[in-house]
C-alpha cells in the first residue's frame, strides 16, 4: 500500500435559501476537477431546484430590498473579503493559467458593485422640474426576483459579473451557474454562506442549461433576466419569457470581454435590475 | 336617475332647508348651465392618406376605413388602411432618412423640435377640437392638458437634443435607430408626442400608427412635420388597425418598437419580437390604487378620488380604479363620492362645461357594460347616481361606482378602461399595501393622508412606477412615467425616457 493519503471526494450541492441541498431529482453529473485531477460529483438540478430556488429568492427580497445601501454595501464588502480568504482554492476551482487573475478581478468587482449600493440613486435618480408647485422627484429600487444565466467562461468573473448588479441594488438572484466548469460556483457559495448575505439573496443551480434555462424563462414570479453568452434559441426563449409575465431580459453578446472593466462593470449593469419609482407631491397649500 | 345608496348625511347643499341643490346641474337641477359650444371649426377632408417620406399618398391596396365622432356616431372622414407594402415604404424611408437625421448636430435637430412645438401651439386649438370630434373627449381636456402637454413635449425634448452626452454618466449616447410606434386612442395627440418628440431628440427616425379610431390630430402632426420642413422619411405615419401595427412589428428593418395599449397587445409583441434583437419598451395597462386615510383631507381626497377615476372617460392607463378606504370613513367618503358624482356632466364634448364625453367606440363601450354587468352579477353594490340625460346618438357611460366589492371580482382586477369604479376599505396600513400591490399591475398609485412619514412610507413600498401623494393623474414631460410588472418597462419622459431612444 502507497503512503499516498486517499484524499476525500467533495460532492458539491446546490446554494438554495443559504443552505446547500442536494437537488430534489436525486442525480448528479461527473464533472473534472482540473485541481487535482480527480472527478467530481455536482448536482444535476431540476425545474423543481429552480422552483424552490425562486422561492428562497421570492422570500428573501422584501427584507434585503428593503435594507439599506449602506448596509448592503458593508455586506457585499465583506464577501469580497471572504473570498480573499478563498483565492486559492477559488482559483484551484477555475484550474486555467489565468485563474488567478480571473479570482482578482472578481473580488475586485464585488468591491466595485458594493461602492454603488448607497451612490446609485444620487446618480441616477433625480429631482425632475415639473411646471407646476410639486415637489417631483425619481428614485430606484429593486424590481425582485432575477434570474441569470451565467456564461461557461469564464466560470467565476462571469458569474460574479451576472449577479453583483442586480444585488447591489437590494435584488435577490437565481443563477444557473457554467455548465462547463460548475465548480468555482460551488467553492463561492461557501463564501456567501460564510459573509452576511442573507440566505436566499443568491441562490446557485447546477446542471444544464438547456434542461434549466426554459423553466427560469417562464417562471411568474421572475421578472428580470440576465443573461452571458447564449445559444440563439435560448436567447428566444429567454425573451419570450417577457411575454408571460413582462420579464426585463438582458442578454449580453458574445464578445464581452468580462476583464475588461470599462465594458463588463458600472451603472449600466445595474440599470436594467432597477424599478424608477416618481413621486409627486403638491408643495402649495 | 336615482340613487342605490343610503345618503343619509348629505352635504349642506342639498339638506331639506330649501338651500340651492346645484347637483346635476345639466340634468334637471335647479340652474341649467346654458350650452358653451367651442366655436373653432378644424376642417376635416373626406379621405386622408398615409404619410410616407414627407408626402401624403394613397394606400396601396385603396382601402380606407371610416372614422367616427363618438358623440354622435357620424362620419368624420375616411382614413387610408396601410398595408404590409406600405409599412414596407415607410420603414425604408425612416432607414434612408436615418442617416442625414442622427448626423445632424444635436442643436440643430432641437430647432426642428422647437419648430414643431410652436407650430402645435399656434394650431393648439383647432387640434383640441379635432381630438375631441375624433376621440369623444371633453373639450376641457384636450383644450387644457391634451394639446398643451404635447406642445411642452415637444419643448422640452428639443433642449435635450444637444445635451444627449449629459444624461447617462459613462456612456457615449447613440440612437437605436428606426423605431415603430404604436399608439392608443385614449390620449391620440399626446401619445404621438411621448413617443416622437424623445425618438427625434435622440437621433432616431420613426414610423407611427395611430389607433384605428383616431387618426386625425396624428395626420395633423404629419401636417406640421412638413410645415417646419423637417427633412422627408424622419417621422412617416401609417394609419390602420390591427394588422398594420403586426406588419410594422414584424418588420425586419425595425430597431425598436415602442407601444402603448392593453398588456395583452403587450405580450404579443413581446413573444413577436422575441427571436429578434428589436429592443422594446412597453407601456401597458393597470389597475392602480388611490388609498384614503382617515387622516387624509376627505374633501380634497374625494377631488382626487374623481379626478382618478373620471379623467377622460376612465379611458385612462393609470386610472385610479380601485379605492381603497380606511374603515372610518368609508361612509362619509361614499356619500361625499356620491354628491360629487351626481354633478359631474356627461354630454356633448364640445361644450366647454362637459366633464365627461363619449365612450371613444361602440366596441369600448360593449367591454364597459360588460364589466358592469359583472360587477353587479358578481355581487357588488352599483351606484348610479348621475342624473344626466345622454343623447340617443353616440357612445355612452354615465360615470359610476361598485361599493361591496371583494378583491376576486373582476372589477376588482381587470382594467375596464371606463368610468366605473371598485371602492373598497381597510383598516391598516399594511393591509392598504398588501390588497394595492396584490395584482399583476404596477403602473400608479395614489395615497391620501396628511401624515408625512406615513405618505413616504407608503410611497415606497407601493409597486408603481409613478406615486401621486395628495395629488392623481398629473404629467409634466419632465417627469418619468411607467410601470413596474405586467404593466411594462421603460420609462417616458424626464431625462430616463431618453434610455428607451439611445443605445
Amino acid at each position: 500500500m502507497s503512503d499516498e493519503r486517499l484524499p476525500i471526494m467533495k460532492t458539491y450541492k446546490l446554494y438554495i435559501g443559504g443552505k446547500f441541498p442536494r437537488t430534489e431529482s436525486g442525480r448528479s453529473t461527473l464533472v473534472q476537477d482540473s485541481s487535482n485531477g480527480l472527478t467530481a460529483h455536482v448536482c444535476h438540478g431540476s425545474r423543481k431546484d429552480v422552483r424552490n430556488a425562486v422561492e428562497a429568492a421570492h422570500s428573501a427580497h422584501s427584507k434585503w430590498s428593503s435594507a439599506t445601501g449602506y448596509l448592503r454595501g458593508q455586506i457585499l464588502y465583506r464577501l469580497a473579503e471572504m473570498m480573499e480568504g478563498k483565492r486559492s482554492e477559488l482559483a484551484e476551482a477555475i484550474g486555467n493559467e489565468h485563474a488567478t487573475r480571473e479570482v482578482d478581478a472578481s473580488i475586485d468587482r464585488v468591491v466595485h458593485f458594493a461602492g454603488w449600493t448607497d451612490k446609485y440613486a444620487s446618480v441616477m435618480g433625480g429631482a425632475n422640474p415639473v411646471s407646476g408647485p410639486y415637489h417631483n422627484f425619481t428614485i430606484p429600487g429593486s424590481m425582485g426576483v432575477v434570474g441569470c444565466v451565467c456564461p461557461d467562461q469564464p466560470p467565476l468573473l462571469g458569474l460574479i459579473s451576472m449577479i453583483a448588479g442586480p444585488i447591489a441594488l437590494g435584488n435577490s438572484v437565481v443563477a444557473i451557474v457554467s455548465e462547463s466548469n460548475p465548480i468555482p460556483a460551488m467553492v463561492l457559495a461557501e463564501a456567501f454562506a460564510t459573509s452576511d448575505l442573507p440566505g436566499g439573496v443568491v441562490n446557485l443551480i447546477t446542471g444544464f442549461r438547456e434542461e434549466l434555462v426554459p423553466h427560469l424563462a417562464t417562471h411568474r414570479e421572475v421578472i428580470g433576466v440576465h443573461a452571458g453568452s447564449v445559444s440563439d434559441e435560448h436567447r428566444a426563449v429567454l425573451r419570450e419569457g417577457a411575454a408571460v409575465n413582462m420579464k426585463r431580459v438582458t442578454i449580453h453578446d458574445d464578445a464581452l470581454d468580462y476583464f475588461d472593466e470599462s465594458q463588463a462593470q458600472g451603472p449600466a449593469w445595474i440599470d436594467p435590475f432597477v424599478e424608477f419609482k416618481t413621486i409627486w407631491h403638491p408643495s402649495a397649500v | 336617475m336615482s340613487s342605490t345608496i343610503n345618503t343619509g348625511s348629505k352635504s349642506d347643499q342639498s339638506d331639506a332647508s330649501g338651500k340651492l341643490d346645484l347637483r346635476g346641474a345639466s340634468g334637471g337641477g335647479m340652474f341649467d348651465y346654458a350650452p358653451a359650444p367651442e366655436s373653432v371649426k378644424a376642417p376635416i377632408a373626406d379621405t386622408y392618406g398615409l404619410f410616407i417620406n414627407g408626402e401624403f399618398v394613397d394606400p396601396s391596396s385603396g382601402d380606407r376605413f371610416e372614422t367616427l365622432n363618438p358623440s354622435n356616431e357620424e362620419t368624420l372622414s375616411m382614413i387610408s388602411s396601410a398595408s404590409v407594402s406600405d409599412v414596407d415604404a415607410a420603414v425604408q424611408a425612416a432607414r434612408d432618412a436615418l442617416p442625414e437625421w442622427s448626423g445632424l448636430p444635436g442643436s440643430v435637430r432641437g430647432k426642428y423640435l422647437y419648430r414643431i412645438a410652436r407650430r402645435i401651439q399656434e394650431r393648439a386649438r383647432e387640434l383640441a377640437v379635432l381630438e375631441t370630434l375624433d376621440g369623444g373627449k371633453p373639450i376641457k381636456e384636450s383644450r387644457d392638458i391634451d394639446i398643451p402637454l404635447a406642445a411642452a413635449h415637444f419643448f422640452y425634448h428639443a433642449g435635450w437634443a444637444d445635451k444627449l452626452e449629459y444624461a447617462f454618466p459613462g456612456k457615449t449616447p447613440e440612437p437605436v435607430g428606426v423605431c415603430g410606434q404604436i399608439i392608443p386612442w385614449n390620449f391620440p395627440f399626446l401619445m404621438a408626442a411621448w413617443k416622437i418628440a424623445p425618438a427625434l431628440a435622440c437621433g432616431n427616425t420613426i414610423v407611427l400608427k395611430p389607433a384605428e379610431t383616431t387618426s386625425l390630430t396624428a395626420l395633423r402632426l404629419a401636417e406640421i412635420c412638413q410645415e417646419v420642413g423637417l427633412p422627408k422619411g424622419v417621422v412617416n405615419i401609417v394609419t390602420g388597425a390591427g394588422e398594420t401595427g403586426s406588419a410594422l412589428v414584424d418588420h425586419p428593418d425595425v430597431d425598436k418598437i415602442a407601444f402603448t395599449g392593453s398588456t395583452g397587445v403587450g405580450k404579443m409583441i413581446a413573444k413577436a419580437t422575441a427571436p429578434t434583437n428589436k429592443r422594446l419598451t412597453l407601456e401597458l395597462g393597470g389597475k392602480s390604487a388611490n388609498i384614503i386615510f382617515e387622516d387624509a383631507s376627505i374633501d380634497q381626497a374625494v377631488e382626487g378620488i374623481v379626478e382618478g377615476i373620471y379623467f377622460n372617460q376612465g379611458h385612462v392607463c393609470c386610472a385610479g380604479s380601485r379605492v381603497f378606504v380606511q374603515e372610518s370613513v368609508l361612509d362619509t367618503v361614499i356619500n361625499k363620492l356620491g354628491d360629487r358624482l351626481a354633478s359631474l356632466r356627461v354630454g356633448d364634448p364640445m361644450d366647454k362645461n362637459t366633464d365627461l364625453g363619449a365612450i371613444n367606440s361602440k366596441e369600448q363601450l360593449g367591454t364597459i357594460n360588460r364589466y358592469l354587468e359583472t360587477g353587479t352579477s358578481e355581487g357588488a353594490t352599483r351606484h348610479d347616481v348621475n342624473p344626466c340625460e345622454v343623447p340617443e346618438k353616440g357612445y355612452w357611460c354615465k360615470p359610476c361606482f361598485f361599493t361591496g366589492v371583494q378583491p376576486s371580482h373582476a372589477i376588482a382586477r381587470e382594467e375596464i378602461f371606463g368610468p366605473v369604479l371598485a371602492v373598497m376599505s381597510f383598516r391598516t396600513p399594511d393591509e392598504a399595501l398588501s390588497r394595492a400591490n396584490n395584482t399583476p399591475y404596477g403602473l400608479a398609485a395614489g395615497v391620501w393622508t396628511d401624515k408625512g412619514s406615513k405618505i413616504f412610507d407608503m410611497a415606497s413600498k407601493l409597486d408603481a412606477g409613478v406615486v401621486w401623494l395628495n395629488t392623481y393623474n398629473k404629467f409634466d414631460p419632465a417627469s418619468p412615467f411607467g410601470g413596474f410588472k405586467e404593466s411594462g418597462f421603460g420609462r417616458e419622459g424626464g431625462r430616463h425616457g431618453l434610455a428607451a431612444y439611445l443605445k
